[in-house]
């Protein structure tokens, strides 16, 4: 079940977990990239943790705790956008 | 998930979604600030800041199986996406013995990939099927 949270003034955020990230040859302190081609059809999908809402509740959710069931992942641009 | 707060997602389910759907949101609203999770997903925008309309489909295993991302201005159709996951769970189901052709929806036949199929699809499976 996902962990409930006291929230303070700072905001939460999350990020990946797990494996490090694999990082390429970096030049003049560029920041690494973080890999996008780790998505494929087929490969598992990376886990990760984020905090979140949920019926008037602030948890923290990891992906992980969704293996054994179906899960629907999405993703857009903001709230209170119209589409 | 967005790269807004806990804070604002709270504020849009309790002030608007909740006036959409009885109960309000019943799934986690998760938060991406700094677009990290959406960075390893691929559909975080820098320069826009935000991401973008990606949808994912995760087995049981952790496995993503489909895919789909679209830029912001254009909604998703959220009936081919459960199309998608009966799809799936067919598939699952049958332990990888059936397939599900294009244009199928649950009721619809299935087709037993095997060496008595080749070349003889079109005998069970008509193109009108794709469109109906």
């Amino acid at each position: 079940m996902p962990e409930e949270f006291k929230p303070g003034c700072a905001r939460p955020t999350g990020g990946p977990v797990g494996e490090a990230l694999i990082q390429g040859e970096t030049k003049n302190n560029e920041k690494p990239k973080e890999t996008a081609a780790m998505i494929k059809v087929g490969r598992k999908a990376p886990d990760f943790s984020a905090p979140a809402y949920l019926k008037g509740k602030f948890v923290n959710i990891n992906l992980s705790e969704y293996l054994g069931k179906w899960v629907v992942l999405c993703f857009y641009p903001g709230d209170f956008t119209f589409v | 998930m967005s790269i807004d707060s806990v804070f604002v997602h709270k504020m849009w389910n309790d002030h608007e979604l909740s006036k959409m759907v009885q109960g309000g949101v019943p799934f986690p609203m998760m938060s991406d600030g700094g677009g990290k999770v959406g960075s390893i997903y691929g559909v975080y925008d820098e320069d826009a800041g935000v991401e973008t309309r990606g949808r994912f489909i995760i087995d049981p295993d952790g496995v993503i199986q489909g895919f789909e991302v679209l830029t912001p201005p254009v909604g998703r159709n959220v009936k081919e996406s459960l199309r998608q996951i009966q799809a799936f769970q067919l598939v699952r189901n049958s332990k990888g013995t059936e397939a599900t052709p294009s244009g199928w929806k649950p009721g619809k036949i299935t087709l037993k990939p095997g060496a008595d199929l080749v070349g003889k699809v079109w005998e069970v499976w008509k193109t009108e099927m794709a469109f109906d």
